[in-house]
C-alpha cells in the first residue's frame, strides 16, 4: 500500500479503467447457466454480481398442484446430481407428519443410496474443481467410476439421472439380488480412484498453489451466511447433521466429521472445501460398509408401510445432510391430497451467495476456481 | 554449400530453393498430422479410454477428418473486428512457427539455410507468434481475447529471458551459433552430447547438474513458449474461454492450431540440438549415415513432442502471477548460475 501511496503523490491519482465482464451463462466453467457479472481491474476481481435464475423451473408452485407422491420427480429435478438424496427430507418430512413408521431394513437401503449417492456427487465436485485448474485427467477418471454407481441406481430404479425410487413409507421396489455385492465392488473401486487422484491432483505442488490462500471464507462469516455442508466443513465448523441431529439410522454408524484443517493455506481456503469433500467420500464409504452389515438379509416387504392415502395436516419443517449442503423442505398441509405450501430451503443457494464476499480481490482465474470450491448446481440454486 | 544435399544436386538455381523450402512445409503438415493423432491417443491412453476408434484403422485418419471438418466450417469475421490485423493475425502467427524450420537441421546434408547465427535467428523468429497472438486477441474485440493476448504478451517476457540464457551457455560451450556446428561437436555417441557436457574427460560430470538445470530451464520455457499446459494461460479454456482465438473459426483457428503444433516442434527440435545431439546417432559412427541421421533428429524430437502432450494431460495450469513467480525469481537466478558453470566448464575444457 505504501507503494502505491508513492506512486500517487508523485503521478497524481492511479485511475485504472475497470472492465465490466459477463461471465456467463453460456461460460464453459460457470457449472450451468449461472451469470456473474464480474468488474476487473487488469486481472484482478473488484467486484463480482451473480445473475440467477435461468434455470427456474417454479417448483414450489407447481408442488401445489401435485399430489404428495407426484412431488417426488420433481424434487428429484431440484439438484439432479443429488436425486436419491433429495428425495429423502421430502419423504422423512411427510413420513412424521402421517406417523408411519418405516422398516429397519428400508432405512438402512436409503442410508446406502444416499451415501452412495453423497460419493457420486462429491466425485463430480472434485472432478469439476479440478478441471477449473485445467487438469482434464481426473475428471475422466471419476466420471468413469461413477458410471458404476449409476448403474447400481440403474438396475435399482430404471433411471440413471432422476430416480424416483424413494416413496412415501417405502421404497419404489426391493433391492436385486447381487446388490451388495455390486456396492462393496464399487466402494473397492473408489478407494482405489480416491488414491490415484491424491497422487495426480490433489497432492499435486501445482494445484495446491493455485486453490490455497484464495476464497478465503472465515467460519464467523460462513454461519452468517447460512452456508452449510462442505463449504461451511471447509471453514472449521464440526456442523454436519448426520451427527448433530441423526436422521434415517446415522446414530448407529462410526464416522468422522470432516472439517478443513488449513493444513496448507489459511483455514477456510478453497484447498479446504476441496479436501473435506475428499475426505468425505473415505467416510460414506466406511458408512456404507457398516450399513451393508445392518442390512437384514430377510425378504420384507419394502412397500408395507406405504399409506394408501397420502393427505396430512399440519406443517413441518424436515431437512437432511445432502451433499451440497442442508437441504430443507417446509410442507404445509391441509388435508387434502395436495401441499398447500412446500418452500424448499436449498444448501446450493445459499452457498452461493457467499461468492462475492469471498471472491473480492483474487484474480479471475482464482474466481473460477472458487466458484468451483462452493460447488453449485444450478437446478438446485434457481429451483 | 556442401551441407545442403539438394543444391549439390540440382545446382544453385531457383529450382533447388524452391525445393528446399517445399521440404519443411510438407512436413510440417504431415507433422501436424500425426501430432494431432498422437495428441488424441496419448490423452486416451493417460484417461483410460480409447480414443478415435471410428475412422479408418484404429481411427488414423482422425485428423484428416478433422482438418477437413475446419476446412469446410464457415469462416466467420465478427462485426466489430479491426479487419485486417484479425485476418493477418493467424497468418503471422503460423509464419513465426515456420520461419524457424530455414535453420534446423534434419541431417549432416539437409539444412534449408545454414545460418552461423542459426540459435540467435530461431530465437528471434519464434517471439515473432506473440505478436500474431496479440494481434488476434486485440483486434477480435472481444474482452476475453483481450485478456488472453495481454496474458501472451506478458508471459513471453517472462519466459524469453531465462530461455536466452540457456541458449547462451550452449553458445559458451559449443563456441558457435550455428546449428551444425553445435550438432558436430557433440559427436562420438551420447556420451558427448551437451546434456553431459559435451565432449571432454570424465570430470565433465562435474558439470552435470549445470547442463541439466539448464535443460530443464529450457524445456519448461518452452511449455511456455508453445502454450502448453501447464503454461497455457492465454488460451486457459476454463478462465477466458479460448483466449486470444474465441472469435476465430474454420481456417483461421486451424492456422492458429497448425502453428501451436509446429512451434511444438521447433522447441523440441531444439531441445534435441543443443542438448541432445541432433542428428547424432547416440552409438557414435553406429548407423551414422545421412539417412539413419533424419531417423535419430525425428526420433528424438518426437520424443520431447510426446512429453509435451504427456505433460499437458498430467497437470493443472499455473497461474498468470504463478508463472512470473516461476521464472523471474526461480528460473532466471538458476539459468545465471548454470550459466556461470557451464562458462567455467567452457574454459576448461581441453
Amino acid at each position: 500500500m505504501a507503494e502505491r501511496k508513492d506512486i500517487e503523490i508523485d503521478f497524481g491519482r492511479i485511475e485504472a479503467q475497470r472492465t465490466r465482464l459477463n461471465l456467463g451463462p453460456q461460460h464453459p466453467s460457470t457449472h450451468g447457466v449461472l451469470r456473474l457479472e464480474v468488474e476487473l481491474d487488469g486481472e484482478i476481481v473488484t467486484e463480482v454480481v451473480p445473475h440467477i435464475g435461468y434455470l427456474h423451473r417454479c417448483f414450489e408452485k407447481y408442488a401445489e398442484n401435485k399430489t404428495y407422491p407426484q412431488v417426488i420427480p420433481y424434487i428429484d429435478r431440484l439438484d439432479y446430481i443429488t436425486s436419491m438424496s433429495n428425495e429423502i427430507p421430502y419423504v422423512l418430512g411427510i413420513e412424521k407428519m402421517m406417523g408411519i413408521k418405516v422398516s429397519e431394513k428400508v432405512e438402512a437401503i436409503r442410508t446406502i443410496l444416499a451415501e452412495l449417492n453423497r460419493i457420486a456427487s462429491h466425485q463430480i465436485a472434485v472432478a469439476t474443481f479440478g478441471m477449473d485448474a485445467g487438469a482434464f485427467t481426473p475428471f475422466l477418471f471419476f466420471f468413469r467410476d461413477r458410471e458404476s454407481i449409476l448403474d447400481i441406481f440403474e438396475k435399482l430404479s430404471g433411471a440413471r439421472l432422476l430416480y424416483n425410487y424413494i416413496r412415501i413409507g417405502g421404497l419404489m421396489n426391493d433391492l436385486y439380488p447381487s446388490f451388495k455385492n455390486d456396492v462393496l465392488d464399487v466402494i473397492n473401486v473408489i478407494r482405489k480412484t480416491n488414491a490415484e487422484v491424491m497422487d495426480l491432483l490433489i497432492d499435486n505442488k501445482i494445484f495446491i498453489e493455485r486453490t490455497i490462500n484464495i476464497g478465503v471464507l472465515p467460519a464467523d462469516v460462513a454461519i452468517s451466511f447460512g452456508c452449510s455442508g462442505p463449504v461451511l466443513r471447509g471453514s472449521g465448523v464440526p456442523f454436519d447433521l448426520r451427527r448433530d441431529e441423526p436422521y434415517l439410522n446415522y446414530d448407529k454408524f462410526d464416522f468422522e466429521v470432516c472439517v478443513g484443517k488449513g493444513e496448507m493455506g489459511t483455514l477456510g481456503d478453497s484447498y479446504d472445501r476441496n479436501i473435506v469433500r475428499y475426505h468425505e467420500m473415505e467416510e460414506s464409504c466406511r458408512i456404507i460398509e457398516q450399513a451393508l452389515k445392518i442390512l437384514p438379509d430377510a425378504s420384507e416387504d419394502v412397500r408395507s408401510a406405504m399409506p394408501k392415502k397420502v393427505a396430512p395436516k399440519g406443517e413441518i419443517y424436515a431437512k437432511a445432510e445432502n451433499p451440497k449442503g442442508e437441504l430443507g423442505f417446509y410442507i404445509v398441509g391441509d388435508g387434502k391430497n395436495k401441499p398447500a405450501r412446500i418452500k424448499s430451503r436449498s444448501a446450493c443457494f445459499v452457498n452461493l451467495s457467499a461468492l462475492p464476499a469471498i471472491s473480492q480481490g483474487s484474480m479471475i482465474a482464482d474466481l473460477i476456481l472458487i466458484l468451483g470450491s462452493v460447488d453449485i448446481v444450478l437446478g438446485e440454486v434457481d429451483r | 554449400m556442401e551441407s545442403n544435399i539438394i543444391l549439390q544436386l540440382f545446382g544453385d538455381n531457383i529450382w533447388s530453393y524452391l525445393i528446399i523450402v517445399a521440404i519443411p512445409l510438407v512436413f510440417v503438415i504431415i507433422y501436424a498430422l500425426v501430432a494431432i493423432l498422437g495428441e488424441l491417443k496419448v490423452a486416451s491412453w493417460v484417461q483410460d479410454r480409447l480414443g478415435p476408434m471410428r475412422t479408418g484403422w484404429k481411427g488414423v485418419i482422425q485428423p484428416i477428418a478433422e482438418v477437413v471438418k475446419l476446412l469446410q466450417k464457415e469462416d466467420i469475421t465478427p462485426k466489430n473486428v479491426n479487419k485486417p490485423l484479425f485476418n493477418t493475425a493467424p497468418f503471422v502467427m503460423f509464419v513465426g512457427s515456420f520461419a524457424a524450420f530455414a535453420v534446423i537441421p534434419f541431417s549432416s546434408k539437409f539444412i534449408p539455410a545454414d545460418l552461423n547465427v542459426g540459435l540467435f535467428y530461431v530465437f528471434a523468429v519464434s517471439s515473432f507468434a506473440v505478436i500474431g497472438i496479440l494481434m488476434g486477441g486485440w483486434s477480435s474485440n472481444n474482452k476475453y481475447s483481450m485478456l488472453g493476448g495481454i496474458r501472451s504478451a506478458a508471459q513471453m517476457i517472462s519466459y524469453e529471458i531465462p530461455m536466452a540464457l540457456s541458449i547462451l551457455a550452449i553458445a559458451a560451450l559449443s563456441q558457435s551459433l550455428n546449428m551444425n556446428t553445435i550438432i558436430e561437436l557433440q559427436n562420438g555417441g551420447f556420451w558427448n552430447w551437451n546434456i553431459f557436457g559435451g565432449s571432454g574427460p570424465w570430470y565433465k560430470l562435474l558439470f552435470l547438474p549445470f547442463t541439466l538445470i539448464l535443460f530443464l530451464i529450457y524445456f519448461i520455457g518452452s511449455l511456455a513458449e508453445t502454450n502448453r499446459t501447464p503454461f497455457d494461460i492465454p488460451e486457459g479454456e476454463s478462465e477466458i474461454v479460448a483466449g486470444y482465438h474465441t472469435e476465430y473459426s474454420g481456417m483461421k483457428f486451424a492456422m492458429f492450431f497448425f502453428a501451436e503444433y509446429a512451434n511444438m516442434f521447433v522447441v523440441s527440435a531444439l531441445v534435441t540440438i543443443m542438448f541432445f545431439g541432433g542428428w547424432q546417432s547416440p552409438f557414435g559412427d553406429f548407423l551414422n549415415d545421412p539417412i539413419m541421421q533424419i531417423v535419430w533428429f525425428l526420433l528424438k524430437s518426437m520424443f520431447f513432442v510426446f512429453v509435451q502432450i504427456w505433460l499437458r494431460w498430467t497437470l493443472p495450469r499455473v497461474r498468470v502471477d504463478q508463472l512470473m513467480y516461476i521464472t523471474w525469481k526461480v528460473m532466471l537466478p538458476f539459468a545465471f548460475i548454470a550459466f556461470l558453470g557451464i562458462a567455467t566448464w567452457a574454459m576448461l575444457k581441453p
